[in-house]
């Protein structure tokens, strides 16, 4: 967006800072959002910018936080613009920081463009509707909860689970089906271990991915409130790769968690009114402008599929961050517990699962012709066994008769031969469908009701 | 005089401005060098509050804000069918022929075309009177719906003096010229109204024809009348926007107005592409020439998220005014709910519950207070509905949290997603037992009269053995089903026929989507039936495992996507064929018991 204000205006009369914030006084000419550079007393540059704007009152939020910061001796400069970043082809291949500055020793890369971090919203009518089946490789998934170009499907997971092994498999392994074109992958680590941010790095080189991919890096000892900007920051890069120059991108973000937590200390610093659990009213439009960055777009290329990784707080799916994030996504990947100590990789909590776009990618024509029906039987199956099996374990196994025990050996089998895969191991589709039909086959024909009777007689295997 | 003055202070969609001493409540002003659209939200000495309905990034103190006299609203006249409007009725299909696939600001364009030629016939002549609402002339907006002209509603009434002949005008060519106390006025095809006020309407009917949905679980069991009011919460997953789009796309109302509030873009991208492909079942058209939407996603400032459910409603209410059954589905009135909280919290306003303003009850009353059936203003005699449902989105699926409670005591149907049933794929997965419809009885009238005089009592009996299994099934959670006798083993079965074969039902299905009266009535017959003959059967000395191994019974499940619309006798034989093989059970033993 072109600027307005003339930048370069300096100001120093500092009234307060408190958090995060720094409140400036005498402020004559500045604009909502405008980006702020900070001169510490030490001589230090950080950034900020304006969160509030009146009556010679700028509130300014300090990106790399406050400590050093001084009422007298800091310095302040107004840009005259909101923060934007370099965008290019060149940025693939490279390591930056949270903000978008080079980690990896090369210089700054040269932009084609400055783009707004903050993006503007795709708007409605010139969206195309996403339904390009990706092959992820992992059974479950592609099964049952198909993901498609151009979607945003987050993994919600637990402290521990092995959500970051399971993201690196999908930025591995996915491909479009008769497709070839690669995905690029945009990876922004918001507030994670150095050690996580290295397991991604080395996964993305083993596979050679690593010269198609920009990565953000916010690492947990880095200043908490740049998490703000960091997944702005990596879209930005994302929009312009998909839709300047036509690529289809991989957008992983991780970890939402902490990104949420950034923003409530913003508003508690601010004395907002706070929402549920102390974050603030507006985070389901503050996650939405994250998360709705990401699809296709009529008479371009180019895509943009987000698979943002969050961590539940006490494996609590019904928090305020796996809650409206829920509400913003089209679906979620859940991670449960109690596979993970069955020793079940990957382990998907498949009925708390869902994946809105997928019944657009699938079917006759996309994928086969039974997989609506298929994925809904298995979903159907699974619950029953689900239920027959907290039954069990009051009753007894003795307590069920006929079909009831069938259905615990379907529930067994599902997990153990359709859910368990290695970590390397990389599933066609044909191989998920059979094994789907294995399971199934178990069940006596009268219980597939969900399947019409012409692909049973197709596809039901005979023991 | 209009109000001119300088923005004083700025924070994300609220800007104070000073200077303002002209400036009226809700009047719509024109904020900063880009000319933002902005609603006057507060008044304090000379200072306004306004809410911006665009980004303010980049705004700056001491630039213009200016006031237009008007309140926010919304152009009624010819054009609107078929078109996604923002939350501020601006098409999103002008805007990105300005601005290209991404939302620029600022950004002015007129929300009906003032070029294109629509044909007007007359239906009033020289010599006629001229009250507010009577019908001038009519307009075929689309082959589905035909747009009557008609004088404002604060139209002060005159003498017909001039009508154009039937012919090709514009919205901006004058085409009655009225005498109204002697001087001249000319009526145009288009007229404009405030939306936060409700159309003026002659008297309210009862709501006694229900809506047609074509969704078993709620016509037969939690029916939806039109001009009523309906909400439809659910946690995520539980599918309130598929539900919403099946009502949206299967009701037997006129007009569709489907306002997206707050939510995914590719929801609304998903009815752009597929409502023109899709037929109504009754005129054989595309679903698009009766539909109308009101897009403002959930990354859009959130100031026209608030105003996008009163451009809606108050385009509805034009629609019901010329005599026509308008649906409106706001998806999702929680998010609507949030923006009034985020801007009260600017406003740094006292907070009641989950920092929801005070005022959210009244306005959600006054939002589903807009609903009814109605006697519409001036002639011809016509009466036209407006049906109101709303999603709720509770957070953490908590019924118990302030938009859900408060939006219980305005609706009269109340369809409450389940997050359990959605895990297990029962789609759509209305809880039976916690869902209700104030309407039942209204509907069931209606039925009998219009259907099939048999239909209650089945509705009732098919009800009873889910209440039945309901009690059971808690019996079984602790005792195992092996606890119960035989004749409450076959209720559990049949409940759980019920469950595969009647309530659920696939929207994806070619077949399922739509299900006719006809159907569901022929459907449930079989599964009610199927319970009797089964009972005396049993009662009749056949072992149950014998008739749990039936054939016919994954027949009667698959019949709901087996059988079309088309070839509905087969349910008949399929009826035949039910009782046939259970009868042949205990033909070899001592007759059956009868009932």
């Amino acid at each position: 967006m072109p600027s307005k204000t003339v930048g370069g205006i300096e100001y120093s009369k500092v009234a307060e800072i408190k958090g995060p914030l720094l409140i400036l006084e005498g402020v004559t000419r500045a604009a909502f959002d405008e980006l702020v550079e900070i001169e510490t007393p030490a001589g230090e540059k950080r950034l900020g910018r304006v969160l509030e704007i009146g009556g010679g009152r700028a509130v300014i939020q300090v990106f790399e936080g406050t400590t050093g910061l001084s009422v007298s001796g800091t310095k302040t400069k107004f840009l005259g613009k909101t923060m934007d970043v370099p965008v290019s082809a060149e940025l693939l291949g490279r390591v930056f920081d949270g903000l978008g500055r080079p980690l990896d020793g090369l210089p700054e890369p040269v932009g084609e463009d400055f783009r707004d971090v903050n993006g503007q919203p795709i708007n409605p009518e010139r969206r195309d509707y996403p339904t390009d089946f990706i092959q992820t490789g992992v059974s479950v998934i592609d099964g049952m909860n198909t993901l498609v170009r151009g979607q945003k499907l987050p993994i919600f997971s637990g402290a521990g689970l092995p959500h970051n092994m399971l993201a690196a498999q999908i930025a591995r392994q996915a491909t479009v089906a008769g497709g070839g074109e690669e995905f690029a992958v945009v990876f922004a680590a918001i507030g994670v271990q150095s050690s996580e941010a290295r397991f991604f790095r080395r996964s993305l080189e083993e596979s050679g991915a690593i010269k198609r991919s920009a990565l953000f890096l916010n690492l947990a000892d880095d200043p908490a409130i740049e998490r703000v900007i960091t997944p702005r920051v990596a879209l930005t890069v994302a929009e312009y790769l998909a839709f300047d120059l036509d690529m289809h991108v991989l957008v992983i973000i991780t970890d939402m968690t902490n990104y949420a937590e950034a923003l409530r200390e913003i508003s508690a610093a601010r004395e907002e009114v706070p929402g549920r659990k102390g974050y603030p009213g507006y985070l389901y439009t503050d996650l939405a402008t994250i998360y709705e960055r990401a699809g296709r777009i009529k008479g371009k290329k180019g895509s943009i599929t987000q698979m943002p990784v969050l961590s539940m707080p006490s494996d609590d799916i019904t928090h305020p961050i796996p809650d409206l994030t829920g509400y913003i996504t089209e679906g979620q990947i859940v991670l449960a517990r109690d596979l993970y100590r069955k020793e079940i990789y990957p382990p998907i909590g498949v009925l708390s699962c869902l994946s809105r776009l997928m019944k657009d990618g699938i079917g006759k024509g996309k994928t086969r012709e039974d997989h609506p029906e298929i994925a809904n039987q298995l979903y159907a199956s699974y619950a029953r066994a689900q239920e027959l099996r907290a039954l069990a374990e009051i009753v007894g196994r003795a307590g069920l008769v006929g079909t009831d025990l069938k259905y615990l050996e379907f529930g067994d089998m599902f997990e153990q031969k359709f859910l368990k895969q290695g970590t390397e191991e990389n599933r066609t589709l044909e191989d998920t469908f059979s094994i789907t039909w294995d399971i199934l086959s178990v069940m006596p024909e009268n219980e597939l009701t969900k399947i019409r009777q012409d692909y049973i007689n197709k596809y039901r295997k005979k023991s | 005089m209009v109000a001119k003055g300088k923005i004083v202070w700025i924070s994300g969609p609220a800007v104070k401005a000073g200077g303002m001493s002209e400036a009226k409540m809700y009047e719509t002003v024109e904020v900063g060098e880009d000319k933002l659209v902005g609603e006057i939200i507060r008044l304090t000495g000379d200072v306004a509050f306004v809410q911006v309905y665009e980004s303010t990034s980049n705004l700056k103190p001491g630039e213009p804000v200016i006031g237009t006299g008007e309140p926010l609203s919304v152009t009624c006249g010819p054009g609107m069918m078929g078109t996604i409007y923002d939350g501020l009725q601006r098409p999103l299909d002008a805007i990105a022929k300005k601005s290209g696939a991404f939302m620029a600001r600022g950004i002015s364009v007129p929300p009906i075309s003032k070029d294109k030629k629509w044909r007007f016939i007359p239906a009033i002549k020289k010599g006629d009177k001229v009250a507010p609402g009577t019908v001038l002339g009519i307009v075929n907006e689309t082959p589905l719906v035909e747009h009557k002209i008609m004088a404002p509603p604060n139209f002060a009434g005159g003498i017909v003096d001039l009508v154009v002949k039937e012919g090709d005008y514009n919205i901006e060519e004058a085409v009655v010229s009225v005498r109204v106390d002697g001087k001249k006025e000319d009526l145009k095809m288009y007229h404009t109204w405030p939306v936060r006020r409700g159309r003026p309407f002659a008297e309210r009917h009862d709501p006694d024809i229900p809506l047609i949905t074509g969704q078993r679980v709620i016509d037969t069991f939690f029916p939806m009348m039109k001009g009523g009011t309906g909400a439809i919460p659910g946690g995520f997953g539980t599918g309130k926007t598929v539900t919403l789009h099946q009502v949206a796309s299967w009701a037997n109302s006129k007009v569709v107005i489907h306002v997206g509030c707050g939510e995914r873009g590719n929801e609304m991208t998903e009815v752009l592409i597929k409502f023109p492909e899709l037929i109504d079942p009754t005129s054989g058209r595309p679903l698009m020439e009766r539909t109308l939407l009101v897009a403002n996603t959930s990354n859009m400032p959130v100031a026209a998220r608030e105003a996008s459910i009163y451009t809606g409603v108050t385009m509805a209410e034009y629609y019901r005014d010329m005599g026509h059954d308008v649906v409106l589905v706001a998806d999702s009135t929680s998010r609507w709910a949030e923006a009034l909280r985020e801007i009260s919290g600017r406003l740094e306003e006292m907070p009641a519950e989950e920092g929801y303003p005070s005022y959210l009850a009244s306005r959600l009353a006054e939002f589903y207070e807009r609903a009814g059936r109605v006697q519409c203003l001036g002639s011809p005699d016509r009466a036209g509905s407006v049906t109101l449902i709303g999603a709720v989105s509770p957070s953490g699926a908590d019924f118990t949290e302030p938009v859900t409670t408060h939006t219980t005591r305005f609706i009269k149907t109340f369809w409450a997603l389940d997050t359990r049933l959605a895990y297990s794929r029962h789609y759509p997965a209305i809880n039976w037992m916690t869902s209700y419809s104030a309407y039942v009885l209204n509907a069931d009238k209606w039925w009998a009269e219009n259907v099939d005089k048999e239909r209650t009592k089945l509705r009732v009996e098919a009800y009873s053995i889910l209440q039945r299994e309901d009690v059971l099934k808690e019996i079984v959670r602790l005792l195992g089903p092996e606890a119960l006798p035989d004749e409450e083993k076959l209720i559990l079965d049949v409940a759980r026929m019920l469950k595969e074969g009647y309530l659920q039902q696939s929207a994806y299905d070619e077949v399922d989507t739509y299900c006719s009266t006809t159907k569901q009535v022929k459907l449930l017959k079989i599964f009610v039936d199927f319970y009797k003959e089964a009972l005396n059967a049993l009662r009749g000395g056949a072992p149950l495992s014998a008739i749990r191994s039936l054939p016919v019974i994954a027949k009667i499940i698959r019949a709901r996507f087996e059988i079309s619309e088309k070839d509905l006798n087969r349910i008949d034989g399929l009826y035949e064929e039910m009782v046939k093989s259970i009868k042949a059970l205990t033909a070899k033993e001592v007759p059956a018991v009868a009932q």
